[in-house]
């Protein structure tokens, strides 16, 4: 053997993810059922067999919620897969929704590193499939500390105030989360279309943090039923989690935004998916669709709303965004599977106003061709006019999905609370908290719209600085 | 859930239901509005409280019913829960003691301008109500309104009731006849409230007018209530929902309020074949 020549070892081509099974496109574009169906147990498996369980892995440091990623893979490979949704409920509150929404592809699987030769380990995949292994199964409760005899409120239960709701309970707080909306879950409820985060998979996730002790009441606009201080003052609550979202959506500076066919993509995503206006008349809300949907927007939140009017009826529907293909904010994956069902992009086109009729109806939008030119402070290309190339696009209906600042409500209800010029709250990064001792906020109330993700990293962060100020503070 | 203490059909359209909500009533002030959703498929709409009892912990709302969504809620009896009932919301009135105001409800309007006039009353003003109407069968507020107010008038198109004519007829003659009018508030129906402005513009007699615009969440949120106000963009829910009437673009305004006629229409019949249109 030692005299052998060693054979020149082959390297193996690059591996691909094990694919995920989805509808049929053509298909899907006509309901509203999730798109992406799950891997079954086997792929699972062989997808988890190529993690190189690295000494030294990267890929947690990826992820704002720390997932133990290499340990679940672990367990994953040996077919312990509820023990391997425990592992991630550790530090994650909501890995059936991560495991959705999500952008790996620039987090925890941008860090992979078997992925620097192949595609990287899927571990979203992976994640949503224990998840829902788990979720489907029924899994156990975890061990709860003593309860510590404080008392946290959290305000609004999106992704940062689920997050840091399940964190303090864990480390043995009384958690009670207020929420405006009759549904909890923020976003995850009105925004995030079903056929991506079916809606019954945020409300067992929830159900989840009930069981653990969670307490939620609902229909309760903090800032006009009940104020901060008097939480805080009165209601015996020790300190007070801010998590309400950016909620004002933004429109253009541009005639005809108060059209009657000219909808926020709140507006429009709000009807649809916790209204459910998608099964109008059995549901009451209405939601209006015409034939021909322009999307102003090149984020997530534009894809979604894009992708809902195709299933709502609409025939033609275009993204039209200012800048070009590669500068879209958007998931690659989201634009790849609304091209996949039809929807047609409109790009370097900037909207110069909405035409409408005399009853206030759509009948066309303005605009005008963009080139590149000069990079803006964002470092991306600034798109400029082109003179002289104004055309007008045949559309019925304009969804505006540019953006939302801060909602005013509960930050205005607060005195001496420094907000930034954009009204968002400024923290402290650390911890989290306020410039008032005890009021702590995270998610989009402070970075103005961000993922679903950031906003869960800054609700554990503020647990952590809640549970620092509180162990810190005397009685 | 929020439970109905007690109801009264006011007319063959509107009803008035008290409802326990001791947070809300607890807060509440005139011109504020709460949000609504009757059932579990129901839609939420904005109604204006019409009046509160802090004491009883309830908040009194009225409304005509105009669809299916105000058909349940009129259908409920005491002691039926709506399920939510969210606020209150909006920015209150301004009652200041500011001279002489005249407060004019319309239609089912009056049921919110009482509050807002008698707290007018109580700031010390010389208060001037006009109470309008189609007919009289749908005048509301009658007395209680006539019982506040130094000077109260009442107008039915028809003439079934006092003036013949709009509470536009009664504002112009005040205003002709020289009187001294420190502020005009008006709630009511658009082209109402548009022909309020219309009528105190030349005289530039600030007008305040409360808008119940198309909402979903009330909160800020969705932007459906975006009505323009001095050419600028503003949302009736968190901005409002009292604007400065001289400023409101009142025909766009009528637009937005009729983008779901024909949904609703739907809604609407299928609701009635359902319940055999009882």
């Amino acid at each position: 053997m030692a005299d052998e020549k060693k054979p020149k070892r082959k390297r193996k081509p690059p591996t691909k993810k094990e694919p995920m099974p989805e509808q049929d496109p053509s298909v899907r574009r006509g309901n509203f059922e999730e798109v992406a169906l799950g891997y079954a147990a086997e792929a699972a498996i062989r997808e988890a067999e190529k993690c190189m369980q690295c000494r030294n892995p990267k890929c947690v440091a990826g992820c704002p919620v720390d997932v133990p990623i290499k340990e679940f893979i672990a367990l994953v490979r040996e077919g312990k897969f509820m023990e391997a949704a425990e592992k991630i409920k550790e530090t994650n509150t909501l890995p059936a929704i991560c495991g959705r929404v999500c952008p790996q592809e620039t987090q925890c699987e941008a860090k992979c590193i078997y992925g620097i030769r192949n595609e990287a380990i899927a571990i979203g995949r992976l994640e949503r499939f224990v998840a829902d292994f788990a979720r489907e199964k029924g899994e156990p409760l975890p061990e709860l500390p003593e309860k510590i005899g404080k008392q946290v409120a959290v305000v609004g239960s999106g992704p940062a105030g689920l997050t840091c709701a399940g964190d303090l309970i864990k480390l043995g707080y009384d958690v009670t989360i207020f929420e405006a909306f009759h549904k909890p879950g923020g976003v995850l409820m009105y925004g995030i279309p079903e056929f991506r985060l079916p809606k019954d998979i945020v409300e067992a996730e929830v159900e989840f943090l009930e069981k653990l002790g969670v307490k939620i009441r609902y229909n309760y606009v903090v800032g006009k039923i009940r104020q901060v201080k008097e939480l805080m003052e009165e209601d015996g609550f020790d300190a007070v989690f801010l998590g309400t979202g950016a909620g004002a959506p933004n429109f253009m500076r541009i005639p005809g935004m108060t059209l009657v066919d000219v909808f926020s993509a709140n507006e429009f995503l709000t009807r649809v998916n916790l209204m459910k206006g998608y099964l109008f008349p059995e549901y009451d809300t209405p939601v209006k669709i015409g034939q021909k949907v322009a999307v102003i927007g090149g984020g997530n939140v534009a894809m979604d709303a894009a992708r809902t009017s195709l299933r709502l009826g609409a025939e033609e529907v275009y993204i039209v965004y200012r800048r070009s293909r590669e500068q879209m904010p958007a998931r690659l994956e989201e634009v790849h599977h609304a091209e996949e069902e039809g929807v047609q992009f409109k790009l370097l086109i900037n909207p110069t106003e909405v035409i409408g009729d005399e009853k206030g109806n759509v009948i066309g939008m303005k605009c005008i061709r963009m080139e590149l030119g000069e990079k803006d402070a964002s470092g991306r290309r600034r798109p400029v006019p082109i003179e002289g190339s104004e055309f007008v696009m045949d559309v019925d209906t304009v969804i505006v999905a540019i953006g939302n600042s801060p909602n005013p409500i509960v930050t205005e209800s607060i005195p001496g609370l420094e907000l930034s010029k954009w009204g968002t709250i400024v923290i402290d990064e650390e911890t989290g908290m306020s410039s008032i001792p005890g009021i702590f906020a995270g998610g989009d109330i402070v970075t103005g719209a961000a993922t679903v993700i950031s906003a869960m990293g800054a609700g554990k962060t503020a647990a952590e600085g809640i549970h620092k100020y509180l162990s810190e503070k005397k009685d | 859930m929020y439970e109905i203490k007690f109801k009264q059909v006011l007319n063959p359209v509107t009803k008035m239901l008290v409802v326990q909500a001791p947070d809300i009533a607890k807060v509440c002030k005139a011109g504020q509005f709460v949000m609504i959703r009757v059932n579990e498929t129901g839609e939420r709409f904005p109604l204006t409280i019409a009046d509160f009892d802090r004491e009883k912990g309830t908040v009194t709302i009225v409304f005509q019913e105009v669809g299916k969504s105000t058909q349940l809620l009129g259908r409920l009896e005491v002691g039926d829960e709506i399920l939510d009932f969210v606020g209150p919301l909006g920015k209150a009135t301004h009652t200041d003691d500011i001279g002489t105001v005249v407060v004019i409800g319309g239609g089912c309007g009056s049921a919110i301008a009482y509050p807002v006039a008698r707290a007018f009353k109580e700031a010390g003003n010389h208060l001037i109500t006009i109470n309008g109407a189609r007919s009289m069968s749908l005048l509301l507020y009658r007395e209680e309104m006539k019982k506040i107010s130094d000077e109260a008038y009442e107008t039915t198109d028809d003439g079934s009731c006092g003036v013949h004519g709009f509470v536009t007829t009664v504002l112009g003659d005040l205003i002709q006849q020289g009187r001294k009018i420190d502020l005009v508030f008006a709630v009511g129906p658009v082209p109402m409230m548009k022909f309020v402005a219309k009528t105190t513009e030349d005289k530039k007699i600030p007008t305040i007018v409360s808008l119940n615009s198309i909402m979903v969440d009330g909160t800020g949120m969705c932007g459906a209530c975006r009505v323009t106000v001095g050419g600028q963009m503003k949302f009736a829910c968190v901005d409002g929902p009292e604007f400065d009437g001289h400023e409101v673009d009142f025909d766009e305004l009528m637009g937005r309020l009729n983008a779901y006629t024909k949904q609703e229409e739907k809604s609407e019949e299928l609701y009635a074949s359902e319940s055999g249109g009882s």
